[in-house]
Parts: structure tokens; sequence; C-alpha cells
């Protein structure tokens, strides 16, 4: 059976991605699971899709644990343990990253045994506009490297599962995709189909007791306000907006007011400062700026340039 | 018949399409959305004739359901989790009416803490309502399920709801490949609602749902109820008979994997039973004489069924996606209940408690299981009930309840 997880954030298209992938398979015969997984998130929030194929019908079911191969749409959700990209990872899983770095580096980076393939034509977005076609290119890729999806059969379920879109749209997403497909080509069916888990020769799951405790531990309740700041939901954020303190008016309202996260604090003097633990980078302000005082910069330029200062 | 990729929920609604339902009272809940708004989709382009309403509660929309149903026109609703248990007062009065209509419930868990996820709790608050209950392991049965629910449910002998029950997350939004029946092998499966004597006009006015005091005519009327649910296991039988012959998909009310030559059984419900069938797989690899039984009708309780296939065996593991404060996991107690005091039932009936709120249940956990069943039976003793909770999991409470700042409670801080 293979075992696919697709890693992306919400508004990246990895259910869309899993779904395509699915399709693919599914008309080459495979019996085939995809499904994504997310909670109550919005947009850029980490988020996964996966897609099971075999011969033979399909029993297992839910999160897939140990994944033959994992894409990864956007670099930045490594860091995030929340995300958990690098759960179950063996020597036999093959990751492909969406990232600016080299295969090397991230080896290094994550010391990992596992065949490590970058992205060649990273797609990052010039136009926040296109960052869906993220899910086209990992599907594209994917379908390469199991080895098992000609294009053909890649392209079809491409447009079946986009078939609501603007004809425009479907055209980029499969160029997306082709292009994807045809960088992989040197790695072509480097997917190994993975084994189950054998009943003879297993780790035993360490059950525990659960203690009982009393209401005052083991009541759901949190004991303090405020501590959702814990939580960085900046990490969220694929695009960072930067105030331009010389057009900046000094309004001390409007920028703050409408952000939804209440990311921004004024201080006395009405000078606006963005929070970007906090900032999910939904670009109401830049929206909502009298005088455009607010840029708009892809994240991840934003934090090379801050790397080059340090 | 054609196969194709569908989703639990995309599932569903294909079976309300396919049963050509009448009318649709509606309230959005996740993870079961996904179902009204595919056919409010259907309803507006009329690639599908009838009506849908969206209500101001799911105790409305059930209210609206039984009353459409006791006027004669087939009727379609679903829902979830808390809004099941906000509908609860209506899902019992109409059940009452002896209302025949379908509704999917797509199992999640209950508040508090409150979640999204997967679990039984939900479905098994429903459980004394008098409705029939199906619960399905894969989308082709969600859809199978539906049309079958709907032959059930108008049968003249039954005449009440039929909840069909799918879990969140693990069906309702994972495509599998499903056998779609095209119309007319619907059609041939499931006649019009021959609404038989349940019509209302207004030149012919009749009162439903009566008052009754006394105790005496209350009796009759619920024990009445109780005999037409336990009908409900001989009409299950001849309409999933009649759907084997024509679709070739036999839905047995208890699904029995491997089960004949097995001295030890898994007993499980809904999709994660699936997972139960790879373990069984898993372990006679490994020379394990294990089983699989899975209750699809839980309501009536196949009892009957449960004591055929379990005589002789020699243990038995029933894993509940749910848990009775205070008792334990609701299957194991009506398994037990079945079974106790019958002749040559398994001496060994252990609970398992797993996957509430989605939590996985593990390959290895499964092996496990048989594990603790081998050595019950070698010890000639049950084993006390066990949570499916690892050392793991523990620490990883420790790290929440450390952001949460319990220990200032427990140091007596923090007021």
């Amino acid at each position: 059976m293979y075992r696919i997880r697709f890693h992306g954030r919400g508004g990246q298209g990895m259910k869309t991605a899993s779904r395509m992938l699915g399709s693919a398979f599914f008309a080459e015969g495979f019996e085939v699971q995809d499904a994504p997984r997310y909670g109550a998130e919005r947009r850029g929030a980490p988020i996964f899709a996966y897609v099971r194929a075999d011969r033979a019908p399909i029993n297992e079911r839910g999160i897939i644990r140990q994944p033959d191969l994992v894409i990864v749409a956007d670099d930045s959700l490594v860091a995030v343990p929340a995300a958990g990209v690098l759960g179950g990872m063996t020597s036999d899983t093959v990751l492909l990253i969406n990232s600016h770095e080299s295969p090397d580096t991230w080896r290094h980076r994550l010391n990992a045994q596992s065949t490590i393939l970058v992205l060649p034509e990273p797609f990052e977005p010039e136009d926040h506009a296109e960052l869906p076609y993220a899910g086209a290119a990992c599907a594209g890729a994917a379908a390469q490297l199991l080895g098992v999806i000609p294009w053909a059969s890649m392209e079809q379920a491409l447009r079946h599962e986009l078939a609501e879109l603007a004809p425009a749209v479907i055209e980029t997403n499969v160029t997306r995709a082709r292009t994807a497909f045809e960088r992989m080509e040197p790695h072509r069916g480097c997917v190994r189909e993975g084994r189950a888990v054998s009943a003879a020769d297993y780790v035993p799951p360490n059950w525990v007791e659960v203690p009982f405790e009393a209401a005052r531990i083991s009541a759901p309740a949190i004991h303090a306000p405020a501590t959702s700041v814990e939580v960085k939901t900046g990490l969220w954020r694929t695009l960072r907006p930067v105030i331009d303190y010389d057009r900046c008016s000094r309004c001390w309202w409007v920028c703050s007011s409408f952000c939804p996260d209440s990311a921004i604090n004024v201080d006395a003097a009405g000078r606006p400062e963005i929070d970007y633990d906090h900032c999910k980078g939904c670009m109401i302000c830049v929206a909502q700026c009298p005088p455009h005082a607010i840029e708009t910069i892809p994240e991840h330029d934003a934090q090379a340039a801050e790397g080059g200062k340090e | 018949m054609s196969r194709q990729l569908l989703t639990g929920n995309g599932a569903a609604a294909w079976g309300a399409r396919l049963a050509r339902v009448d009318y649709v009272p509606a309230f959005p809940i996740t993870p079961q959305t996904e179902i009204i708004e595919t056919l409010a989709a259907w309803l507006e382009t009329d690639t599908m004739d009838g009506r849908l309403v969206t209500l101001e509660s799911e105790h409305s929309m059930i209210t609206a359901a039984g009353a459409a149903a006791a006027t004669g026109v087939r009727v379609f609703t679903a829902t979830s989790s808390q809004g099941l248990l906000y509908a609860m007062e209506m899902i019992y009065t109409v059940a009452g009416w002896r209302a025949p209509f379908v509704m999917i419930n797509v199992s999640r868990g209950l508040a508090a803490p409150i979640t999204l996820e997967s679990d039984h709790n939900d479905i098994m608050a429903a459980r004394d309502a008098g409705c029939l209950q199906i619960h399905c392991a894969t989308c082709q049965e969600v859809l199978d399920s539906t049309l079958m629910a709907y032959r059930i449910a108008e049968d003249e002998r039954i005449r009440l709801p039929v909840i069909v029950n799918m879990d969140g997350f693990y069906l309702s939004f994972t495509r599998e490949p499903v056998e779609l029946p095209t119309v007319e092998e619907a059609n041939g499966f499931l006649p019009p609602f021959d609404a038989e004597n349940v019509v209302f006009r207004a030149s012919a006015p009749t009162s439903q749902a009566v008052a009754v005091l006394g105790g005496s005519p209350y009796s009759y009327f619920r024990y009445e109820h109780h005999l037409a649910v336990l009908k409900g296991n001989e009409v299950y039988d001849e309409v999933a008979a009649e759907f084997a012959e024509r679709f070739g998909r036999r839905h047995e009310a208890v699904e029995a994997y491997r089960s004949e030559d097995a001295e030890l059984l898994f007993v499980m419900t809904g999709s994660f039973a699936t997972k139960a069938r790879e373990a069984v797989d898993r372990l006679r690899d490994s020379g394990v004489g294990i089983g699989l039984l899975r209750p699809r009708l839980l309501r009536p309780f196949p009892e009957t069924r449960l004591r055929e296939l379990l005589a002789g065996k020699q243990a038995v593991a029933v894993i509940d996606q749910n848990l009775s404060m205070g008792k334990g996991g609701v299957m194991h107690a009506e398994l037990a209940s079945a079974l106790y005091g019958q002749p040559d039932m398994p001496p060994i009936l252990a609970s398992f408690v797993g996957g509430l709120g989605g939590r996985n249940i593990s390959a290895e956990e499964f092996f496990e299981i048989a594990k603790v069943l081998q050595t019950a039976v070698a010890e000639g003793k049950t084993p006390p009930p066990r949570l499916l909770y690892t050392r793991d999991e523990l620490r990883e409470m420790r790290k929440l309840q450390a952001v949460a700042q319990v220990e200032r409670e427990e140091l007596g801080g923090g007021r």
C-alpha cells in the first residue's frame, strides 16, 4: 500500500492535492482513500491531507502514522511542532519540500535518513492569489515520484477535481502540475510501497492507568488569563504587513480597530506596532489604512531579510 | 451502477437523492453540513425534486421532520453531536408518533470539553429514543444503509424513524470508492412511500400523539413501540437479503469477519472496525485465531444473532468508542446482558474503551488487546476494563496542564 501525506497551510490546496492524487490512483485501478484533516482553524493554519492507495481493498483508516511519501508545500511548517510534518518518517520515507533551501541543507538540518527532495522551482508566489496552485504542483510531483501514475491520468484527475473552476485557472493548474511532474523525472518511482505492521513483531503500546485526580486538577479549565498568547499564531502567516512610519498618519485607531486578532498595539503617541507573534497575515490592516502606509511583503522574503541582519 | 470516489457525506446525500426524498428540514453542524449543502445545491439547480428548509434549530428540524413524515411524505434530515442532543426532546416525541423518516447522524464527541472529532457518545445518547439505528463502517455502507433505512422505516410493521450513523472525519470527510446505483436500480429497490394510513388531509382531520394519563394506555403504547423496534430484526434481515440480491452487497445485521473458526473475537461498531478487520488479518498471519463481530444494527440490538455467533468462543474484547460515566463502555454492558445466563457463552468478556474524541486506535493496540485476551483465557479471568491511553499521551496532557497553569490550583494559589 502507498501512504502519502500532504502538509500545507489552510488555503494552499492540500485537500485538493490529495483529491487529485486520489482520483489519479483510482483511474489507474487502485483502491483509494483520501481525506483532509483540520480543526476549527482558518486560512494559514497548518493542515494536512492524506492518501492511501492499494491494489486490494483498504481497511486501514485515519491519520497515516508511517508515510512512504511526505510532501510539504510550505517549508516554514517544518519548524511548527503542531504541524507534525516529520511524524513517523523513517529511512524508507521520501520527503519532498517546496523550499528555497537545498536538499543537503534540509538533510543536515533535520539530521534525517530519509530521501529528501526539493521542488526545484519553488512556487513562492509573487501574487497572493497564486497560492492555491501549490496543490497542483505538489500533486504533479507526487505522481512522478510514485512512478505508477502516468501524466495522462494525472491531468485527467486534475481536470476532474477542478471542473467547477474557470478554464484559465484550470490551465494554470495543469501547467504547474505538469512542470512539477517533469522536474521530478530523475526521481521517478523512488517511493516504495510500505508494509503493514506485523502482529508477530511489534512494539507494544505503553498503556498507562490514568490516575484519579480531583476536579481542581482534572476539570478542563485554564487557570490564568490570556494563555492563548503562548500560541504563536504568527506562524500561520504567509504574507507580512509592514508599516511605513513615514506615511503613517498616527491616526491611532484604524488599523488596530480593524485587526481581528488585536495584534496591532498603539502607544500613547499614536504609533502602531504590529505584534508579529500573533499577526496571522490576513492583510485587513493593509486594506483599511487610510494613507496606505502598510505594505505587503512575502513572509519568506521578510524572514530572509531578518536572517541577513543577524 | 458506476463506481466513483465519494465522501461519507457525499454518499449520504446521494442516498437521499436516490431515495427521491420530498422534504429535507435542515440545520448546519460540523461535520455534517456538507450533506445538506450538497442536497441544497442539487435542489436549487433542479437536479433533484423536493424542498429543503433551514429551520432555526435542530429541535425545530426534528419537529418538522416528524410532522412532515406524519403527513405521508418522504423525509430526510441529518445532524451531529450537540445538534442531536439539542433535538433530543423531539427525537423521542416523533418516534412516539410512529413517524417514519431517515436521519443521518455524523458521530462527533460531546461537550464538555468541546471537540469536533468522532466518537459514539452522541448516537448512544439516542439509544433509548425508539428509533432504529444502523451503524456504518464505510462510505459505501452509508449510501446503501440510507436506501435500506427507508424500506425499514416505512415498513407497515415498523413505521419509525431510522438513524444511519457514520463517523465524523473518518467517513464524513474521507473519500472511498462507492458503487452508485442508477436511478432505475434505486427505484426498483425502493418504491414510492406508500403512506398507508399515514396521511393528512384538511378534509379528514386526525389527532396524532394524544395525551394519556393513568399509566395503563401509556404502557400499551410504549410497549408496542418497543415491539415495533424489536420487529426491526426481522424486517432488517428481509431488506438486507433483497438488497444483496439486487446489488450484490450483503450488509448483515452483524458483520462476522473470519469469526467461524475463531476462538477470540473483537466486537466493535463504526469505521474503526475496519482497522480491527485489518488487525484480524495480521494476527491470523501470525497464527492467532481471532475474528471480528461488528453489529451494524444497534437498535434493535441483534441479540439472537450475537449469541449464535459467540456460542463456543473463548474470549471477547468489546471495544467501545463511547463511555457511560460511572459504568463504562455501553456496548460491553449491552453484550453482557445479551449473553449472561445463556448456554455455551464465552467465559471472558473484556471491556476496552478507546477512540474517544477521534483518538486513533493503532494496529499495535489491537494486537495487544488480542494478547490480553490470550492471557485472560490462560488464567481463566476477565481483565479489568482498560482505557486505551499511553504513557506518552499522559505526558502530553501534563504539558497542556502546565500551559493551563493547573499547578497554581494544586498549590492553592492564583486566587
